[in-house]
């Protein structure tokens, strides 16, 4: 999830993200992702522009529109829709749960005063909870774009989401 | 490969790099410059060797001495004492793990050594995970020549009797496996490594693979041996960025070193391998669900038979292994079966890499043999229970393991003493929680889970989730009748029989569980209005809101 920046070309991201990874169906996956992370989320313009450009390979399997939609609203790391310009992504496993991970989640909707889903409307943050993140010897664990951080308590929320304009 | 005097190797996984570990690095760099010692003194880094409490950790060989947690003061020091004179520092040395808290009743145990015993984690934290000559010095892909020089038979025969058992969760026997794919006749099979560990609470996977991708290379290249395959697929999960890079690093060396690709050490055998990464579901876990993400497809799980040994990855046999299975095969080739069915019990032979979380004073992780308890695992690798209070409720194996009693806490910590217990040992996971966790909540954090990461694909795991979390949430609440229990109880047995796959199964667990060891803690919730440990709000969510405000 790197900033998202209006001027960055779609048509580019799609197309370098298709010659990366091919025209294979186990290309499709990739190149989701690869457009999820360039350009901040896949918009449908996303998905035609990737479609067509499949299909423009000489040898490529043959997928719809509405295939490569299916994907990208299945799995939790690509998004459909817009987010904020940072995305705080909250632990709720069981694990951060009972190490402290039930207090902070509170402490954190209270802070951005949102709930999880939400964007501010500054589109400065949105929140999300995730399943585990595999670094829970350090929980309660919290992620803001691609920085992890451990051992969270709710007051060192105000430090860490100032580091975020 | 460089020869050098000594050695300095630099921790660099994420909790490190987090506490100044690129600092750190830096530091030595420039000091080992200033000191005039770069060309006598290699310097590298090394992934995290589950030691949470001493990172940033930096060991120098060949004294072999671990510092740890090393500040960004201390560097100047170590290089001046260390490796310009010699002397070890003795006060900045990392603490060894000693034994603490009750340990009385290891005494009573014959034969058991309360002490790691590392097999897959033996290079983590040992090695530099990006060079292939580190990983080739430490016997690596030496196995993998011994086993070519082996026939697929003898190969899979040794595996048998090894006794080695799927450590993702269901223990199935591995050897059997493979033969069940290396009997299946076809032109083109495949091998793929589950590496989408999404367990919660399980990161064993991660460190194996941060600290020694290559071990991982040539386990999954004997196995394409074994069964007869050329192409390979490691389906990593998304969110495991670091793993990624190592692993694309490390076969692009193995490639070079010709120990991937066409006709590998001159043997005629051929094989290479993708990395595959996933984007964040946890059904992709299952193994069909994961194929299907391979094909490009939502991760739906298939309907089974056909298993994927005869029918799996485009419709062609498929042998899928978990990462920590796959780790155990290198060394069994080199050591043989008898030497490691004299590691852990006569019924689970070998060690298991658990993860121990929630309310202990060190969490972490633990390579040990199999047959521990968890007895022990709270008191002398979790260092007793934090704060002094008692151990309520465990649940193993993240969320479909088991929730389980103090009164099982004896039980050996393997696949047979736990099935017949009527409980799972599932991925390793161990969480840990005192008395101030309440079970409905727990419960509910579970079945919370499931709800998110259900695929959605048969009704009793998309709708049946959805009404334990109401009910779980009105038990909480405060709001529920005692007849709910039964409804909960009805709801769960519909969900483990009639699902397509074992993460419906998996959510009735924690209900039953809940239900026949702690009955009466819930009951409490209804009957009494409250909640013993003090967790759950008894309030329906908008009145406490309205409590707040007002």
């Amino acid at each position: 999830m790197l900033k998202v920046t209006e001027e960055k070309n779609l048509t580019a991201i799609v197309e370098a993200a298709v010659e990366k990874h091919g025209t294979h169906a186990d290309a499709f996956i990739p190149i989701l992702l690869e457009i999820n992370h360039n350009y901040g989320y896949i918009p449908a313009e996303a998905i035609r522009l990737a479609r067509a450009r499949i299909h423009q390979h000489q040898e490529h399997n043959l997928v719809s529109e509405g295939q490569l939609f299916e994907l990208a609203s299945f799995y939790h790391m690509l998004s459909t829709e817009k987010n904020g310009r940072h995305v705080v992504q909250f632990c709720a496993s069981a694990p951060c749960h009972v190490q402290g991970g039930r207090e902070l989640w509170k402490a954190i909707q209270e802070t951005l005063q949102l709930k999880s889903g939400q964007t501010d409307p500054q589109g400065r943050f949105t929140l999300k909870t995730v399943s585990c993140l595999g670094i829970c010897g350090v929980g309660p664990v919290i992620l803001v774009d691609d920085d992890s951080f451990g051992n969270v308590t709710p007051e060192d929320l105000a430090d860490i989401f100032t580091r975020y304009e | 490969m460089k020869f050098t005097r000594s050695m300095v190797l630099v921790s660099n996984d994420p909790e490190s790099m987090r506490r100044g570990a690129a600092e750190i690095y830096q530091s030595f760099h420039d000091e080992l410059a200033a000191a005039d010692l770069s060309e006598q003194v290699a310097l590298s880094q090394i992934a995290d060797s589950g030691r949470t409490d001493i990172l940033p950790m930096v060991i120098i060989y060949p004294e072999a001495s671990v510092y740890g947690p090393v500040k960004l003061e201390d560097v100047k020091r170590i290089v001046e004492e260390h490796l310009s004179k010699g002397r070890v520092v003795q006060d900045l040395l990392a603490p060894i793990r000693e034994l603490t808290g009750r340990v009385s009743w290891l005494k009573a145990r014959k034969d058991t050594e309360p002490m790691e015993k590392r097999i897959v984690l033996r290079r983590a934290g040992r090695i530099d995970p990006e060079s292939i000559e580190d990983f080739i010095a430490d016997d690596g892909y030496q196995a993998l020549a011994k086993a070519i020089g082996l026939t697929r038979m003898e190969v899979i025969a040794e595996l048998e009797s090894s006794g080695l058992q799927g450590r993702g969760g269901a223990g199935f026997p591995t050897g059997l496996k493979w033969r069940f794919v290396a009997g299946t006749k076809s032109t083109k099979k495949y091998v793929v490594c589950n590496a989408d560990e999404s367990e919660p609470g399980t990161f064993k996977d991660r460190v194996i693979l941060e600290g020694d991708p290559h071990s991982l290379l040539e386990a999954i290249a004997i196995a394409a041996y074994a069964v007869g395959a050329d192409e390979g697929y490691i389906y990593v999960r998304g969110e495991y960025q670091l793993v990624q890079q190592r692993l694309q690093r490390a076969i692009t060396q193995a490639r070079e070193y010709g120990l991937l690709g066409r006709n590998i050490l001159g043997s005629g055998f051929s094989f290479d391998m993708h990395v595959h990464s996933g984007a964040g579901a946890y059904v992709c876990g299952e193994e069909t669900a994961l194929l299907e993400s391979i094909e490009g497809k939502r991760g739906q799980p298939r309907s089974r038979p056909p298993y994927p040994t005869t029918q799996g990855l485009w419709g062609k046999p498929t042998l899928i292994n978990n990462v920590e299975t796959l780790a155990n095969v290198p060394a069994i080739i080199l050591n043989g079966a008898e030497w490691y069915r004299s590691i852990g019990t006569p019924s689970s032979p070998g060690t298991k890499v658990f993860t121990i979380l929630g309310n202990v004073n060190f969490t972490g992780l633990i390579e040990v043999p199999m047959g521990i308890t968890l007895r022990e695992v709270i008191g002398i690798y979790g260092q007793g229970m934090k704060d002094g209070a008692s151990f309520k409720v465990a649940q193993t194996g993240g969320s479909s393991g088991s929730v389980f009693p103090p009164s099982l806490q004896d039980t050996p910590l393997d696949f047979e003493s736990f099935k017949k217990a009527g409980v799972s040992l599932g991925s390793g996971a161990l969480l840990v929680c005192d008395e101030r966790t309440c079970v409905v909540d727990l419960a509910l954090t579970q079945l919370k889970f499931f709800r998110a990461e259900s695929c959605g694909k048969c009704t009793p795991c998309r709708v049946g989730t959805e009404r334990a979390v109401r009910i779980l949430t009105s038990i909480s609440e405060g709001q529920a009748q005692l007849g709910d229990l039964d409804t909960l109880l009805k709801l769960a047995d519909e969900m483990d029989l009639a699902s397509n796959c074992g993460l419906g199964q998996a959510a009735s667990v924690p209900i039953r569980d809940i239900l026949k060891n702690f009955r009466a803690e819930v009951e409490a919730h209804i009957r009494l209005g409250v909640c013993p440990a003090g967790v759950c709000a008894m309030v329906p969510e908008e009145e406490l809101e309205f409590v707040k405000q007002g």
